[in-house]
């Protein structure tokens, strides 16, 4: 007997009030949460989006919070009475941008974002994407600036003294140095991020739990959807960290040249 | 060449030159000595304004080194560091390069040219590819000098080149700078190598709590120091 001939025998048996044993009961709910219409389709879809939205919002971030650094970082290497004042107008917008980010929960953001900016707007997962993104800048931003804070200021001297201008020893010495500490951090940030997609379901962004939540509301069953849910997001977590580790070591192998 | 004017710097208060002048003519060797947090190291490094002073002027040929024009002046003034910096990303040949071709002062090809010339010349030149870490301390601290030279400095600034050595490097960075200084560099030290001071300097200036306190030929400072905090800071360290 195949599956779903089987799923119909079994439902059938259920509806008309016959006791299903663990495993048959086990065997109709996953074959409703996963198979029934086809509807693992919904979770590929939703998985292509969370990974769609991850990646711009991850983009996103590293543009805004590398933006954000290097104005905060060469605002702050200024000397003490040689304050450029356009530059200390962006540091302000930098450090409001980054308090009033960090200091409001994200789902608050969300909503914001999807309710009052863009109320007009229906491309929730788009709103989704830029709303993590500029969430995830704040962050970056922090982490970016560590780096480069991290950096030798001997470095800068030696370039300095060399005759190289200030933009290009940040460029060609400081940068090249600092974005190899940052990685794994940001590599952690970007794991964050691929989770924090789930947020998006509030707004109507069309990723993974929300197909999750469509399943859930068809079927009036709830374990198996959100439990393969986990699943997925668990394994994709594991496939990043792996593959972040990796990068790690080709990188600490350049150490050792 | 160089002439520092009155020079002062205080951070937060705390004077750390209190008015030093000095002038380094063409092929000088100056070496600046005296006991640590004297101010020898910020006063090297007001001449290039990586410290800035608060009070002073320094004249290089004859004109005022500012902020304004501080690039293309610290271009004329080479810096070597006690702690090297090297930049640790890049190859030991691009480390020279880097600067000449950036400032487009030589094409690529010129500036390799030149850095292998100065990389044989401190007998380097199969580390040319190397990086920086797989080096030892001596190694880096010729190759920084090289860099240095690369842009045609017309004056070397040292501070404290040797001071983050092992004791068996001192020599050859040490050997290389004697070399410089006898070709007619025009150099300014800050050591605490009495005996290549002694050896090498056209000149030796005592430095005390930001002050010069003595200068004269080498013979006579270390020989018949005048000053009785010179007196006493030789008595220790010869």
């Amino acid at each position: 007997m195949d599956l779903a001939a089987q799923f119909e025998a079994l439902s059938e048996l259920a509806r008309s009030g016959g006791e299903l044993t663990f495993w048959q009961d086990f065997f109709v709910k996953f074959y409703q949460a996963f198979i029934e219409s086809d509807r693992w389709l919904q979770y590929l879809e939703g998985v292509g989006t969370t990974l769609v939205v991850t990646a711009a919002a991850l983009a996103l971030g590293v543009i805004l919070g590398s933006v954000v650094a290097l104005v905060r970082v060469t605002h702050d290497q200024q000397r003490v009475g040689h304050k450029n004042p356009v530059l200390g107008f962006f540091n302000l917008i930098c450090k409001v941008y980054s308090t009033v980010i960090r200091g409001t929960p994200m789902m608050v953001q969300l909503l914001i974002m999807s309710m009052v900016v863009f109320a007009s707007s229906r491309d929730f997962t788009l709103i989704g994407a830029l709303s993590l993104g500029i969430n995830s800048g704040a962050y970056v931003s922090e982490i970016i600036r560590g780096g480069l804070m991290a950096v030798d200021p001997g470095q800068m001297e030696a370039g300095r003294s060399l005759g190289l201008n200030y933009t290009t020893t940040m460029f060609l010495v400081v940068v090249p140095q600092a974005i190899k500490s940052v990685l794994p951090s940001l590599g952690n940030e970007f794991i964050i991020l691929l989770k924090d997609t789930s947020l998006i379901t509030v707004i109507g962004g069309k990723e993974l739990l929300y197909a999750a939540q469509g399943v859930m509301n068809r079927t009036y069953e709830a374990m198996f959807p959100l439990l393969g849910t986990a699943a997925i997001y668990l394994v994709l977590v594991m496939i990043f960290t792996w593959l972040l580790g990796k990068l790690e070591r080709r990188l600490r192998q350049s150490d050792r040249r | 060449m160089i002439v520092a004017e009155n020079l002062q710097k205080s951070y937060e208060g705390l004077d750390v030159l209190r008015g030093v002048s000095l002038t380094v003519n063409k092929g000088d060797v100056v070496c600046l000595v005296g006991p640590s947090g004297c101010g020898k190291s910020t006063f090297l490094r007001c001449l290039t304004r990586l410290e800035e002073p608060t009070g002073g002027k320094v004249y290089l040929d004859g004109v005022e080194v500012t902020e304004k024009d501080i690039d293309k002046t610290r271009a004329k003034m080479g810096m070597v560091f006690q702690h090297f910096n090297l930049f640790p990303h890049l190859t030991v040949k691009r480390n020279i390069t880097l600067a000449p071709t950036r400032l487009h002062r030589m094409t690529k090809d010129q500036a390799d040219k030149r850095a292998m010339e100065l990389l044989e010349r401190i007998g380097l030149a199969d580390k040319a590819d190397a990086y920086p870490s797989s080096l030892s301390g001596g190694q880096k601290q010729r190759i920084a000098i090289a860099r240095a030279l690369a842009m045609d400095p017309e004056v070397l600034l040292f501070d404290e080149p040797t001071s983050a050595l092992d004791p068996e490097m001192v020599g050859e960075v040490l050997d290389l700078m004697r070399d410089l200084a006898h070709e007619g560099m025009t150099m300014a030290v800050v050591t605490h190598e009495m005996g290549f001071a002694r050896e090498v300097a056209s000149r030796v200036i005592f430095m005390d709590s930001g002050k010069i306190l003595e200068e004269n030929s080498p013979s006579e400072l270390f020989d018949h120091p005048q000053n009785p905090r010179t007196q006493l800071f030789l008595s220790k360290v010869l």
